[in-house]
């Protein structure tokens, strides 16, 4: 069975910044996965690579095994993205958005699909609403809604929950986790690391464009947390987040 | 660590068509929902031009046999249908940049054809919907001859399309609204209104004839105008292969900024 997503040896500059700097991770199928770094440490760019946003320099990525971009119309089939920024086409309707995501991708008469997705998110409401007429929290379910009109085995999250409330937070993650049970392969990047520490079975930690840990998340509490406990000694991964970032890490 | 995977969702769990389709409808949408500015003003500004310059120069003959309103009707339908059709793609483009939109596009597994097809399709089709808008406002002013309805079609597409191209590239090209507003300005405008619209070729200077044979929007324009009274600058089967030939190098063009994804994809 092909690996969810095969990165090898990827590297990409942006004039002289190196951006990412020969990163190679494997993720299988079925793993919630976290993405971890500090801004600037390369995660979107890695993402954007996986997405055939950006070309990298050097390397290889695959999703389920199809090359990004030799056989990028499978790959892009096979993966959701969830971008950062909060874009939205100003033109259309909510159901309108959903129907031409879906459209992109070659499948038409898709709305029972994209009614459960709106229920989930509970977007039901604002099915014919245009989409300039919704909050930010609304107009990020609506960028996950369509990240997944294709029912892709592959989500890739990339700071789903920045700015959106509790509320949002919670329901957004118990669909995604209903997902993953499903089977489907979740890549989460966020700077809530606590999300990260109850979702992610295993993280990578991006820093300058190279990873500095891979590991399970129970391992990486285990290995790193004990340099640094509060006065309890309880570990979070912030405290491992904080010593790796730091020097303390491989 | 990882669950056991569902087998299914491995592979795409649906049956996959093209995209181009949607995007083609999606483009026409867009348009369609903001029909006012992008429909009725050009008419209106058509209209406008028809009845001042109609008005002044009222009582000169063009070709030896027509009047000049009747002379200037097809140029003013082809002219509304070219500026649309560079409006349609140029827009669309520098707006779904800007905001960012563009993304979603991006991510599917559109084909650089496919993208290119999509685009060009819509901008053909609002520049007819807008040449055909013009040209029923002015049955009001006379009804033109049709001496070669076919002629009139084929130019009209391919300007159309050749025009959509330009505002894909110019579209792609551009980082920001100004600059494309000075492709627009400086390069389309001017090889639009100096293409002989408003008047034949004939009557220029001689240096001037020379100089309006480089510019290819005169034969999209005296080709079109063949298609009505059967008289034209230059013969149509010369117009149709030079506009032909700008064709297929706009669209290559187009299609390889498309396929290194230039601006698009970094």
């Amino acid at each position: 069975m092909h690996s969810a997503i095969l990165i090898q040896h990827i590297s990409k500059q942006y004039g002289a910044l190196q951006a990412l700097d020969d990163v190679s991770l494997e993720i299988e199928p079925g793993e919630f996965f976290g993405l971890l770094g500090p801004n600037g440490a390369g995660k979107t760019t890695l993402i954007s690579i996986l997405a055939g946003l950006v070309r990298a320099n050097k390397g290889h990525a695959a999703i389920l095994g199809a090359d990004v971009q030799s056989s990028f119309c499978e790959a892009r089939r096979m993966l959701g993205v969830v971008p950062q920024e909060l874009v939205f086409d100003p033109f259309f309707t909510v159901r309108e958005t959903l129907r031409f995501q879906s459209g992109y991708f070659g499948i038409r008469n898709n709305d029972a699909w994209i009614d459960e997705i709106m229920a989930n998110l509970d977007l039901t409401g604002k099915a014919d609403s245009n989409m300039r007429a919704l909050s930010g929290g609304m107009k990020r379910r609506v960028l996950v809604a369509q990240a997944l009109v294709h029912r892709p085995p592959v989500i890739i999250l990339d700071e789903p929950t920045a700015g959106v409330d509790v509320e949002l937070r919670q329901s957004l993650w118990q669909f995604i986790s209903r997902l993953n049970q499903d089977g489907h392969t979740i890549v989460l990047t966020t700077h809530y690391l606590e999300e990260a520490e109850a979702l992610c079975q295993r993280i990578a930690m991006l820093k300058q464009g190279k990873i500095v840990a891979l590991d399970t998340t129970a391992n990486l509490l285990t290995r790193y947390g004990s340099v640094k406990k509060d006065g309890e000694g309880k570990t979070d991964l912030e405290d491992v987040f904080v010593n790796i970032m730091s020097g303390g890490a491989l | 660590m990882s669950k056991a995977p569902n087998q299914a969702l491995n592979k795409p769990a649906l049956e996959y068509g093209s995209g181009f389709p949607t995007l083609l409808f999606k483009e026409v949408k867009r348009f369609y929902k903001v029909a006012f500015q992008t429909v009725a003003a050009p008419v209106l500004t058509a209209v406008l031009y028809l009845m001042i310059f109609g008005h002044v120069l009222e009582g000169r003959e063009v070709y030896g046999r027509l009047n000049y309103t009747a002379f200037l009707i097809p140029g003013l339908v082809m002219m509304s249908v070219l500026q649309n059709a560079f409006a349609n793609t140029s827009s669309s483009l520098i707006q779904s940049k800007v905001t960012g939109n563009l993304v979603f596009v991006l991510l599917a597994p559109l084909s650089h054809f496919e993208f290119y097809a999509a685009y060009i399709l819509a901008a053909v089709f609002r520049g007819i919907v807008v040449g055909l808008g013009v040209f029923l406002i002015t049955l009001w002013f006379g009804l033109p001859s049709l001496e070669h309805p076919l002629w009139i079609l084929a130019f009209a597409f391919l300007g159309a399309a050749i025009l959509g191209s330009l505002g894909l590239i110019a579209g792609i090209w551009a980082d920001k609204y100004d600059q494309l507003a000075a492709f627009q300005n400086f390069i389309i405008m001017p090889a639009t209104m100096l293409s002989g619209v408003f008047y034949s070729i004939h009557s220029l200077p001689p240096a001037w004839q020379v100089v309006s044979h480089f510019n290819p929007f005169f034969y999209m324009i005296d080709g079109f105008r063949f298609g009505f009274f059967g008289v034209s600058d230059v013969s149509p089967w010369s117009s149709l292969a030079i506009v032909l030939c700008f064709f297929a190098v706009v669209s290559a063009v187009a299609l390889r900024l498309l396929q290194k994804g230039y601006k698009l994809r970094h």
